[in-house]
């Protein structure tokens, strides 16, 4: 740790000195409190337009330091918001297009370093890559295929590509054994969805098995109710019995009076998919619900990632993580995500499922998919999931 | 020895002086300074760019990405937006020299917003706009991102990460607007539905009202001489129609009726056109600008995607069926009608009396406007999927398919990149 922050302290000093360095050149009289400064402006910048007065005034500064301080700049993207790593990016272009205007060389070998170095933030690793790659053809071939394991999802998302046409050139060759074990570990590296699906494609094609939902951490078991009145979507933001409580004994008054319970579901859909439509009968201005429980052997942050073309609002542990009153305007694997806390233990999720009463053709759908994931898209796995199951196989008997 | 050196000078001045001239007036915004009317400008009327040809193509750059977006000119300048990645997740804004097709610049960033879409569309659907100094390119994510000409950074919002619930996963396209330093933005959707004005030069929100909670695709129109000295935005939405002062946001005057949600309405001095459920409305503005009322409207007149155009007293629309329409402005009645070929998302474009309208096969459509019928002169190829609107400069048409950047233009070299 001390090496790390010495060897940090290093290069913000030659940072400095380059930003300086360039000051001099343009004639300004720049202190490296002034660039520490700058670089602070920026970061400060907030939603609705907080701090952005300051924030133009440092980037008018610091868009006119030299190559040299490009790395520095980078790294000023470490623990920045979103809004901010932006600003410094488009301060970064300016830099590297000024530079190279003047015919200052670029430091390929610094940016190298800066990429390599996986504490600094994925996006402004994912950003120096592409600047050094695009003055050096011989990156990609010597860096991509170290970065499988790589906290970046844009790094290992082009490792990962690698890795599967490496393991497809294989495969096609006839070095089957050697062909699969490289589409293993590029399966196993995946987190995008396109590449989890291609890569379980080719394995499956390979006559090898591919847990899809498992991989990705999709929720297969579930209890289900329904309908309740959602007519005038009105119903989504009344809190219906499940809401409150769960019982899978008990019945309730639903739509129309019509008697309710809770009935045993398990989808075997690679995403996980809950088709209500089939699961319950099809209704319009209605509402389902959905139902859980999930074993941690540790408290942990959780995301619980929902695909779903209906309103819907998610609960971990009786707590609202989201809630999005939107239908049929698309859906697809991670649409909306919740941040939550796993208990060591049994947690429980609700989902609620809103339909409305559009009568277009394409408004029919009613369904979900929801998986329990970290930050970068591991999936995170109840502890009482079974430890393999191929998707193609059976699913265990439902709790 | 010092004659060839004249001779090169001289071609090289004189080719400056033709390029410059060709490509001279501004195009800031989406279907340009007049709802799609190219004044003065005088096109091309054939062109071919498939399978090899490049007749009057005077260059093609690639793009870096996809996107329904237009190009905009500003001083000699092309800009275009595109966006790519996994997840529509990077955008681009790009410049080239009108004249040459060199990229000048380009920028990206990472959207902070939503970027899923509809696959017909990508996340740089809406397009850029431009106060003749600032470039204020605006993406379906809501990210919002002032640059200068020179392509340096001014401020980022991300309008998302303000407002979470703000966006489509269809995908939204609504184009900002600019007016006295105001930059217009129509953000509506099921979840957080607003529009707001935010200052050019700081991004600062000037004001911001909440919309119907419905998506929508259509653009603000602002009036550049409004009535009453009145600085006056038009939004159209699913409820209707609004007017306020761009300044403040303040309401004018409003209309209530459903309406289109995809075509633009037109707003000018003294009256305004929007696209109903079903009809075309023509409205009468009061001479302060803060009030309306419906003059007529036309079920006949209802536009498809392409957004309505206006020129003098004649007003033309194209139809899902891909029947162009004639009207008189005043009255509404139907002169004539004119059978074109394809499907068109791509708002046509009028020059000299002659509508320029591209397909989705990538089709340009030449048709000479009469006062009682209409004359198709050409159908020209570009080979490419066209979604975007043309831009129009002097004698130039600058046009956008989902991989290339063209400049149309007579008597034109081969590309250059």
């Amino acid at each position: 740790m001390g090496s790390r922050l010495s060897t940090r302290r290093i290069c913000g000093l030659v940072g400095t000195l380059a930003v300086i360095g360039s000051a001099s050149v343009n004639r300004f009289a720049w202190a490296a409190d002034d660039v520490d400064a700058w670089l602070e402006a920026i970061r400060a910048v907030q939603p609705l337009g907080g701090n952005h007065e300051a924030a133009m005034a440092a980037g008018r500064h610091l868009r006119l330091a030299s190559a040299a301080a490009v790395p520095r700049l980078l790294a000023g993207m470490d623990g920045a918001n979103p809004l901010a790593q932006n600003w410094l990016r488009g301060i970064i272009q300016s830099v590297v297009q000024r530079a190279e205007s003047a015919g200052q060389p670029i430091p390929l070998d610094e940016l190298e370093k800066f990429l390599q170095d996986t504490s600094h933030a994925p996006r402004a690793r994912r950003f120096a890559f592409d600047l050094l790659a695009a003055r050096d053809a011989t990156a990609p071939d010597r860096l991509i295929p170290g970065w499988l394991d790589d906290p970046s999802l844009e790094l290992r998302r082009d490792a990962v590509s690698a890795e599967a046409g490496r393991a497809r050139g294989l495969l096609d060759g006839g070095q089957s054994a050697e062909g699969v074990r490289a589409l293993r570990r590029a399966f196993q590296a995946a987190r995008d969805v396109d590449q989890v699906k291609a890569i379980a494609e080719s394995l499956r094609n390979a006559k090898e098995k591919a847990d899809i939902a498992r991989h990705m951490g999709f929720l297969m078991d579930w209890y289900l109710i329904g309908p309740f009145d959602n007519r005038d979507k009105r119903g989504f933001d009344v809190a219906y019995p499940p809401e409150s409580e769960f019982d899978a004994a008990k019945t309730y008054p639903g739509k129309e009076g019509v008697e309710t319970h809770w009935i045993r579901h398990a989808t075997s859909d690679d995403f996980g998919v809950v088709d209500l439509n089939t699961a319950l009968a099809k209704h319009k201005g209605a509402i389902a619900y959905a139902f859980t429980e999930f074993l941690s052997n540790e408290d942990r942050p959780v995301e619980l990632r929902l695909g779903c073309i209906n309103g819907n609002k998610i609960w971990l542990n009786g707590q609202l993580l989201t809630s999005n009153h939107v239908y049929h305007a698309s859906t697809f694997v991670d649409q909306y995500t919740g941040h939550g806390k796993l208990l060591k233990g049994r947690n429980t999720i609700l989902l609620k499922i809103a339909q409305n009463e559009q009568t277009e053709q394409w408004a029919q759908n009613w369904k979900f998919q929801l998986r329990a994931c970290d930050s970068i898209g591991t999936a995170v796995l109840s502890q009482d999931r079974a430890s393999e199951q191929a998707a193609s196989t059976p699913r265990l008997p439902i709790r | 020895m010092r004659f060839r050196w004249f001779i090169l000078i001289l071609v090289g001045v004189v080719g400056l002086a033709t390029a410059s001239s060709a490509t001279g007036a501004d195009w800031r915004r989406f279907r340009g300074p007049a709802f799609g009317i190219a004044e003065g400008a005088k096109a091309p009327v054939t062109w071919d760019a498939a399978d090899g040809a490049s007749k009057n193509i005077a260059w093609r750059a690639d793009l870096p990405g996809r996107g329904p977006s237009s190009p905009i000119v500003v001083k000699d300048r092309v800009v275009v937006t595109a966006s790519d990645g996994v997840n529509q997740d990077r955008l681009f804004v790009l410049c080239f020299d009108a004249p040459t097709g060199k990229e000048l610049w380009r920028r990206s960033f990472w959207a902070t917003g939503r970027t899923a879409c509809h696959p017909t569309s990508a996340n740089a659907a809406p397009t850029p706009v431009s106060d003749g100094e600032r470039i204020f390119a605006f993406y379906s994510s809501n990210d919002l991102i002032a640059l200068d000409l020179d392509g340096n950074l001014l401020w980022y919002r991300g309008l998302t990460h303000d407002f979470p619930k703000a966006g489509n996963d269809v995908g939204m396209s609504s184009s900002p607007a600019v007016l006295e330093g105001v930059v217009v933005v129509q953000i509506e959707n099921q979840g957080d539905s607003f529009a707001a004005g935010i200052e050019g030069a700081t991004g600062r929100t000037l004001w911001r009202i909440e919309r119907a909670p419905q998506a929508a695709w259509t653009s603000p129109a602002v009036l550049e001489s409004p009535p009453g000295g009145t600085p006056t935005v038009l939004l159209q939405s699913a409820n209707g129609v609004t007017a306020h002062e761009i300044h403040t946001g303040t309401e004018l005057w409003r209309i209530e009726r459903a309406c289109d949600l995809i075509p633009s309405p037109i707003l000018q001095a003294r009256r305004a056109f929007f696209v109903a459920s079903d009809r075309l409305v023509a409205v009468d503005v009061g001479a302060e600008g803060k009030s309306a009322g419906p003059i007529w409207d036309s079920t006949r007149l209802r536009p498809g995607a392409a957004s309505p155009m206006l020129v003098g007293e004649r007003l033309y629309t194209v139809n899902r069926a891909g029947v162009l329409n004639c009207a008189d402005a005043k009255t509404g009645e139907l002169r004539w009608q004119f059978r074109l070929k394809g499907e068109f998302w791509s708002s046509p474009v009028i020059a000299d009396q002659t509508m320029y309208l591209f397909n989705s096969d990538g089709e340009g459509l030449v048709v000479k406007l009469g006062d009682d019928a209409a004359e198709l002169l050409a159908t020209n190829r570009l080979g490419e999927h066209i979604q975007a609107s043309p831009a129009f400069s002097e004698n130039s048409i600058f046009l956008r398919s989902d991989q290339h950047l063209w400049r149309i233009a007579e008597s034109a070299a081969a590309p250059t990149n």
